[in-house]
């Protein structure tokens, strides 16, 4: 018994965590093409509130999830537009924007705080669902955690094992040589742009209507997730897979949180909820510190013995962004 | 030529506004909301009576701290997204040195004086973390100070309902109040302090002149404008890069610290009340002009006082100052791509 209530815990860590996967996936398309979406946050938050308002309204849960996705496409645009077109700065335009989208969230869910609403029902996967211990882990929840888990593959195989994939890769790296082979590096930057954001947008309503279900405004507890995702995308080195395994992560350690919380009475719920913030800067560090001078200054002066085994433990952690990420360019 | 482009920049920046209305217009339509009934209820609740213009003088104060300190890390090109926490660390360290010195026999003036410059000194060691972090540590400004904005708030409800909670069981309205002797006095029937609106206006007069007439504002410029050539030419570059970050964080402090000192009288879950972030959209409005952080500032605050009265007399939700703040922004951050687009031809 107690292992069964175990195992349907860290099944809930699949299903709870569909949203940021969806988050995390897109943003790293975004990246990955060049650009930086920093209106995760706020996305998350408007695409929740409208996904269940419209899926309220109307009753249809489709409808909740294609406009979560459309807004999501919309912001992403609009920072492409700007940063592109424009050429102003993405991270200012990125900032502006989440935050005018989780107050247009607020302002507009007002009249649907604590409304009753549809919910996805769950649907278990016939036959894999009976699949001993596998089957409760990852085939007994709803279709958006399915759609995740072809979402994380789906990313993972199109970045790294098809053609399109590889001049993605080249157009965040190189975009010059890109554009010199015959890539209209923009164009493609518009167009990831507009998956990404709608991948990021699918997150909301997966929150809204199913793991998270209704809109409860300012203590939905969404708010904060969208800098979760950024900063896991950093973490997952801008690789689906390995994001994934960063959300999971994230998602078993915020469950451990829960499990532990009561036998930790000292220690008030408010602090456990921000926990995952301190472990983000702390990942961060990790991930960039390598990169820093005055550590390579600093290793250069260590004994031999040391300085391999420091080196080599940095360069594993190290992220390589995208060479051109943020970067906008310019067609001669 | 040049009389053309400010006549360009000047019609873009009344168009910002028209179409930032115009967007406000369709989301209270869509919100099933009367705008004209809205928009005036929002100019009586911010200018209604002699009461309610001294109280957006009160939450300007803060603003123009934080928007004029951000000003600093500006222009060393980087923006201090971890604001908010220092403005609520200067807040925790001013309610520290209260409660050490309430009960001593010193006069309450120095007492005040002392919690003001440890809430300063709260702030800046907040943003120097922020700062190490990027200078050092390769962590991005935005999610160092993010994280640390988290943490800052984490570490106020611990205070609250933990080591600082009233007698009794703690709760969200906060620590016990100090004694009225500690307490920044105010105008006669008002909520507005003269002790905290003067530094305000010193503090922005002073970032001012040290912007535009000092050796120092020059390099942090040529910091902010290219990093790498600053340093080849011999500007101390990581230096510059902290003190722009401890001095922003020491006027984010400040702000903390008359929250406390001025406005509450003890320390609440939300004492920054979001005038970090709401500081970051001033600072990005005026683009390096520190003279125009004064008025833009009142602007805002004059929207966030107004927009207390939508809930009461629309039902409608408060943020809605928030939606008009941040759509503003955006239209300004727009069109001034638009006019460069234009100039380049």
């Amino acid at each position: 018994m107690e292992d069964l209530t175990l195992l349907l815990g860290f099944a809930g860590i699949f299903a709870f965590s569909a949203p940021l996967i969806f988050a995390v996936v897109g943003e790293t398309l975004i990246e990955r093409a060049g650009i930086v979406n920093l209106a995760v946050n706020g996305t998350i938050l408007l695409t929740a509130m409208a996904g269940f308002a419209v899926a309220a309204r109307t009753g249809s849960l489709v409808l909740g999830f294609l406009v979560g996705a459309l807004i999501g496409a919309a912001v992403a645009w609009l920072i492409a537009f700007s940063s592109i077109t424009l050429k102003q700065s993405q991270v200012a335009i990125g900032f502006v924007l989440t935050l005018l989208t989780r107050d247009l969230a607020y302002f507009l869910g007002n009249p649907y705080m604590g409304l009753a609403g549809p919910r996805l029902p769950s649907w278990h996967f016939p036959l894999l669902k009976d699949v001993p211990f596998l089957g409760i882990l990852f085939f007994q929840h709803d279709w958006m955690t399915y759609l995740s888990y072809l979402v994380i593959f789906l990313g993972w195989w199109w970045i790294f094992h098809t053609r399109p994939g590889l001049i993605l890769q080249g157009i965040g790296e190189r975009p010059a040589a890109a554009y010199a082979r015959g890539t209209d590096v923009n164009r493609l930057r518009y167009l990831y742009s507009v998956v990404g954001g709608a991948l990021i947008g699918l997150a909301g309503p997966t929150y809204s209507l199913s793991v998270k279900a209704g809109w409860k405004g300012t203590i939905s507890g969404l708010d904060g997730l969208g800098w979760i995702a950024l900063s896991i995308t950093i973490f997952g080195g801008w690789n689906p897979l390995q994001a994934a395994f960063g959300v999971y992560l994230f998602g078993f350690l915020q469950w451990l949180g829960l499990v532990l919380q009561p036998r930790l009475p000292g220690i008030p719920s408010q602090v456990l909820q921000v926990a995952p913030f301190p472990l983000m800067i702390l990942t961060l560090l990790l991930v960039n510190i390598g990169n820093a001078e005055w550590v390579e200054r600093t290793l250069a002066a260590l004994p031999d013995r040391w300085r391999h085994f420091l080196k080599r433990l940095l360069r594993a952690l190290r992220a390589n962004p995208p060479a051109s990420l943020g970067v906008p360019f310019e067609p001669e | 030529m040049k009389r053309e482009q400010i006549g360009l920049s000047l019609g873009l920046r009344l168009l910002a506004i028209l179409l930032a209305l115009l967007f406000t217009v369709m989301v209270l339509l869509l919100s099933g909301a009367p705008p004209l009934e809205a928009f005036r209820q929002i100019v009586l609740g911010a200018f209604g009576s002699y009461k309610r213009f001294t109280d957006v003088l009160v939450s300007w104060v803060p603003l123009l701290l934080v928007s004029s300190g951000l000003l600093i890390t500006f222009t060393a090109g980087v923006g201090d997204i971890g604001i908010e926490g220092q403005i609520t660390l200067g807040a925790i360290a001013t309610t520290w040195a209260l409660r050490l010195l309430q009960d001593s026999t010193l006069p309450p003036a120095l007492s005040l004086l002392l919690a003001t410059l440890a809430g300063m000194l709260g702030g800046a060691i907040w943003a120097l973390l922020a700062g190490a972090l990027k200078t050092f540590g390769g962590v991005n400004e935005i999610f160092g100070g993010l994280g640390l904005n988290f943490v800052a708030t984490a570490l106020t409800l611990w205070l609250i309902f933990g080591p600082w909670k009233r007698p009794g069981i703690g709760s969200m309205s906060g620590t016990e109040p100090f004694p009225q002797a500690l307490w920044l006095p105010v105008l006669p029937g008002l909520r507005l302090s003269l002790w905290a609106l003067v530094p305000g206006l010193l503090a922005w007069g002073m970032v001012f002149l040290l912007l535009s007439n000092t050796y120092f504002g020059l390099r942090l410029k040529a910091v902010g404008k290219n990093l790498r050539a600053a340093y080849l030419l011999g500007v101390p570059t990581w230096q510059h890069m902290m003190l722009a970050f401890l001095l922003c964080g020491a006027l984010g402090g400040l702000a903390g610290s008359f929250q406390v000192t001025a406005v509450y009288h003890r320390l609440i879950p939300a004492i920054s009340s979001g005038y970090g972030y709401l500081g970051l959209l001033v600072a990005m409005l005026v683009n390096f002009q520190t003279l125009w952080v004064a008025p833009v500032a009142f602007f805002f605050a004059a929207l966030n006082l107004g927009s207390i009265q939508l809930p009461i007399v629309l039902k409608l939700d408060s943020s809605l100052s928030g939606v008009i703040q941040g759509v503003l922004v955006l239209f300004v951050l727009l069109l001034d791509g638009v006019r460069r687009r234009m100039e380049r031809g």
